[in-house]
């Protein structure tokens, strides 16, 4: 790319992708001031870094790569500090009760999964995503941190397990559970309105 | 053990599993005997798919930024 077509990408002009980064950060680190020290981190870090920008990918997925990284600086650090396994008997134990909660002794459900009218129009719904964030942050602390490495960050399995210290089986379960939650959450506070 | 027709649970775990990892034949059977019988799981199944477009269409945001 040559310097006519290369997007002047200084401080300013890569802010105007902040409301972008702040809700993808927000989502994982849960913590608005991690969420903002994540994002401003990556801000500084794309000025510094604009020459090593090829052009090949938008600025937005560019910074969004650079987000992640700090976001699983954030991660690890957390996990050292406030290990996923501290109290795990007794998160894993509420966990598992709000699961057996939903079904009954044979297997089947409790109260089966409604019909949810027109789902793909309440995307378009600014209130309806405001109700995701906060059943995304009704979730404990672990099941939130597992299902927004995978579906935020799109890592896979592997990769979680690498990062967490955890093994597929018992990430698989964790994403079983935080599905279910969400779910559940967006049946009363939204679908069966 | 999988029985010829998985429960409920199982299948909702089959169903949350098969959007992290490929399922296996056996697995495939069970939600495809299981499936047109129950529709509750049915429903799950669509679920589980529109919380991942969810989650996505949340990151976009209100403008293409």
């Amino acid at each position: 790319m040559d310097d006519d077509t290369r997007p002047k990408l200084d401080y300013a002009t890569l802010g105007q992708h902040r409301s972008y980064l702040m809700r993808y950060a927000l989502l994982q680190l849960r913590d608005a001031t991690a969420a903002e020290d994540a994002v401003q981190e990556t801000l500084l870090a794309g000025v510094e870094g604009a020459a090593r920008f090829s052009g090949k990918s938008s600025v937005k997925t560019w910074l969004t790569g650079i987000l992640k990284h700090k976001i699983i600086d954030h991660v690890r650090r957390e996990s050292r500090e406030v290990p996923l396994n501290e109290d795990a008997d007794g998160a894993e134990r509420s966990d598992a009760e709000a699961v057996d909660a939903l079904f009954v002794a044979d297997g089947h459900w409790r109260t089966p999964p409604a019909d949810w009218a027109n789902p793909d129009r309440a995307l378009e719904n600014k209130k309806f995503l405001e109700v995701l964030e906060m059943c995304a942050k009704l979730m404990p602390a672990r099941m939130a941190r597992v299902f927004a490495l995978r579906e935020v960050m799109e890592l896979s399995t592997e990769e979680i397990c690498k990062e967490l210290g955890i093994t597929a089986t018992n990430c698989w379960v964790i994403l079983h559970r935080a599905r279910l939650s969400l779910r559940e959450c967006l049946e009363t506070k939204w679908f069966g309105k | 053990m999988i029985r010829v027709i998985p429960s409920c649970q199982e299948v909702s775990e089959l169903v949350s599993q098969a959007q992290d990892r490929p399922l296996t034949l056996a697995e495939k059977f069970g939600l495809y005997v299981h499936l047109p019988l129950c529709h509750g799981c049915r429903n799950f199944s669509r679920q589980v798919a529109f919380l991942r477009a969810a989650v996505k269409r949340y990151l976009k945001g209100d403008n293409a930024d």
